[in-house]
């Protein structure tokens, strides 16, 4: 019998092997390609051919619709990621107020977000259709319609780059200023995953400190913004981190509601959706390879960057991180 | 936040009842639209509940274009087929996979592990558009393309996510339990199978929902490996269908959108505790 060591090296191996061949096949051999491929011309029907750095010379500094999409993402993750957590934040207290029936309630919420994306994109091309869609209905009926037509007639300027001209309502997905805005909107429907997690980080901010802060006079703001949000940030953060790097891959939605077009004029191109185009519709492999690599800079830059600034506002409670 | 007065707690479930409300509206309208005849899903007021319930509607959706010469079955029932046999092979092996590969890492002590689980977690960071161009690559050296390999095979090598949470899992379960077993002359794999996988079944089962849930939705995959309409899964099935009828026939396109969401819906009733579970855990583990 082999000693015990190399026993358990053999055992230890064989019991990981699926994911050493799957390390091996799908992820080193994959990104080594792709990287290659991003300095060649390949359109996978021929063999690669180098062409040196003009893929990425291309993209930074000739590709219009390269900063188009870069913009879109930009956008769409600076508005539906933040909104998305403030929503969900104060979704996820509300729902934690102890009444009996809540339990319905958060299911109510969470719902939506099982919904698959493909569906619910479909469902959206109607929500947002300006002349039929239910959402532009509500606006109307609100009164909405009313306050836009008085606000474009006292302030046009301002109501014509706001994309309310006229005082009409937002054209939304055949709107190049509102499109965007249309599938931001989208976002916040399927907040309830974040809800679901904000609702456990809930359950571990101790009473006591919220009944010291009464017996002190703290209002109700005042325990929410000093006590809740601090023992919150950790899980703000996680939503934050995983929010922005979906924002930069957010690609069903954009490619069901444009039928992979990325339109009104481009509005709706976001990166990957461009990126797939560029490798799928068009067979520029190489091109599209150079794009995911700095779409992978930008992912790292950034996460790098939120988690450097990070230390400043998450609190993971006394002595945290040493146990760890 | 901790509201004690009645009247707080009246404001609150006001609040509540109206944001519910419009987050369920598109739902409802949903179904509601799949059963109206067509000319009440254009009229302004939206009219909510149908003068007639037209459930042919659905089989209209399910038996779109179909070509009796070419397949036995409805599209939508071949896209349902499809999409099961993809969602079968790939829970399977993701749950196979990762339980094989998180016990490795989480109850056998060998050189190299650590390095090696680093590795594995460091491939979360990886989007996934740097690896598709070159996985594509492969599978089309392999003759893949067109098939439903690509979509089921790569769940059987591991992901580092479910490796992750099950490793945490079965961290918990007591040395003293695969000791017992040792003893008594049990194998490796033995213990594997009789006495950590028993007692992880919540963790294994969030593991299957989530790729279950996955599967079902995944529409990138399909959209770049699946070229032949007969092969289509539901996903794509139901975008197919909608750049054919957008803005036209929306009752059949509510119909065939119910068709798919109704499925994961049920699912969810039915999990409800191991889902809420699975998504707290991400949230707490991440």
């Amino acid at each position: 019998m082999a000693r015990p060591a190399t026993r358990q090296l053999l055992q230890g191996l064989g019991f990981c092997s699926p994911s050493i061949i799957g390390l091996a096949a799908l992820m080193a051999y994959p990104m080594a390609a792709s990287l290659y491929y991003s300095f060649c011309n390949y359109s996978v029907l021929r063999p690669a051919r180098f062409i040196g750095t003009a893929n990425y010379r291309h993209l930074l500094t000739e590709d219009e619709l390269f900063r188009t999409a870069l913009y879109n993402t930009a956008v769409y993750a600076v508005w539906a990621v933040p909104l998305g957590i403030v929503f969900a934040f104060v979704l996820a207290l509300l729902l934690n107020v102890k009444v009996r029936g809540m339990a319905f309630y958060r299911t109510i919420f969470f719902i939506p977000s099982i919904v698959p994306l493909v569906a619910s994109s479909v469902l959206w091309i109607w929500l947002l259709n300006p002349q039929i869609g239910g959402i532009n209905f509500l606006l109307d009926r609100i009164g909405v319609d009313g306050l836009l037509t008085r606000f474009a007639e006292t302030a046009p300027a301002t109501a014509r780059w706001l994309g309310f001209e006229g005082g009409r309502l937002p054209g939304w997905l055949s709107d190049p200023q509102w499109a965007k805005r249309g599938i931001i909107l989208w976002s916040i429907w399927g907040v309830g995953g974040s809800v679901v997690i904000y609702l456990a980080g809930l359950q571990g901010v101790p009473k006591e400190l919220y009944e010291a802060a009464e017996v002190d006079g703290a209002g109700a703001w005042h325990r929410v913004r000093h006590i809740t949000v601090p023992f919150m940030t950790p899980y703000l953060f996680f939503t934050l981190v995983m929010g922005l790097i979906g924002a930069f891959q957010f690609f069903t939605p954009a490619y069901v509601m444009t039928n992979g077009q990325g339109g009104p004029v481009d509005s709706t191109t976001f990166y990957s959706l461009y990126l797939f185009n560029v490798a799928f519709a068009d067979f520029k492999m190489g091109y599209a390879s150079a794009m995911a690599w700095i779409l992978f800079a930008i992912i790292v830059v950034g996460t790098v960057l939120v988690f450097k600034t990070s230390a400043r506002f998450v609190y993971y409670g006394e002595g945290a991180g040493e146990g760890r | 936040m901790d509201v004690r007065s009645a009247w707080g707690k009246l404001v609150v479930l006001l609040i509540l009842t109206a944001l519910g409300l419009t987050f369920l509206a598109p739902l409802l309208w949903m179904i509601s639209t799949s059963l109206k005849p067509i000319e009440e899903t254009m009229t302004l007021p939206p009219q909510w509940i149908p003068s007639e319930l037209r459930w042919e509607n659905y089989s209209k959706a399910i038996m779109y274009q179909w070509d009796r010469a070419e397949d036995v079955v409805p599209p939508f029932a071949r896209y349902a087929l499809n999409t099961l046999y993809v969602v079968v092979l790939a829970v399977a092996g993701t749950v196979i996979s990762n339980a094989l590969v998180a016990y490795g890492f989480a109850r056998i002590p060998w050189r190299g592990r650590n390095v090696l689980f680093a590795l594995t977690l460091a491939t979360m960071m990886i989007p996934f558009p740097v690896l598709m161009v070159s996985v594509f690559a492969i599978f089309r050296s392999l003759g893949w393309v067109g098939s439903f390999k690509p979509l089921w095979i790569p769940a059987w090598f591991g992901s580092a996510f479910n490796i992750f949470l099950l490793r945490q899992f079965f961290r918990t379960i007591p040395n003293e339990l695969s000791d017992a077993a040792r003893i008594d002359g049990c194998s490796e794999v033995g213990i594997f199978r009789h006495v950590v996988l028993p007692l992880s079944k919540p963790a294994l089962a969030v593991v299957a929902l989530f790729c279950f849930m996955y599967t079902w939705n995944d529409f990138i995959g399909p959209l770049i490996y699946l070229t032949d309409k007969k092969m289509f899964t539901l996903s794509l099935g139901l975008q197919f269908y909608q750049s054919q009828h957008g803005g036209t026939q929306w009752n059949m396109l509510m119909a065939a959108s119910t068709i798919v969401v109704l499925p994961l819906i049920v699912v969810f009733f039915l999990t409800q505790r191991t889902f809420i579970q699975g998504i707290t855990l991400t949230g707490l583990k991440g």
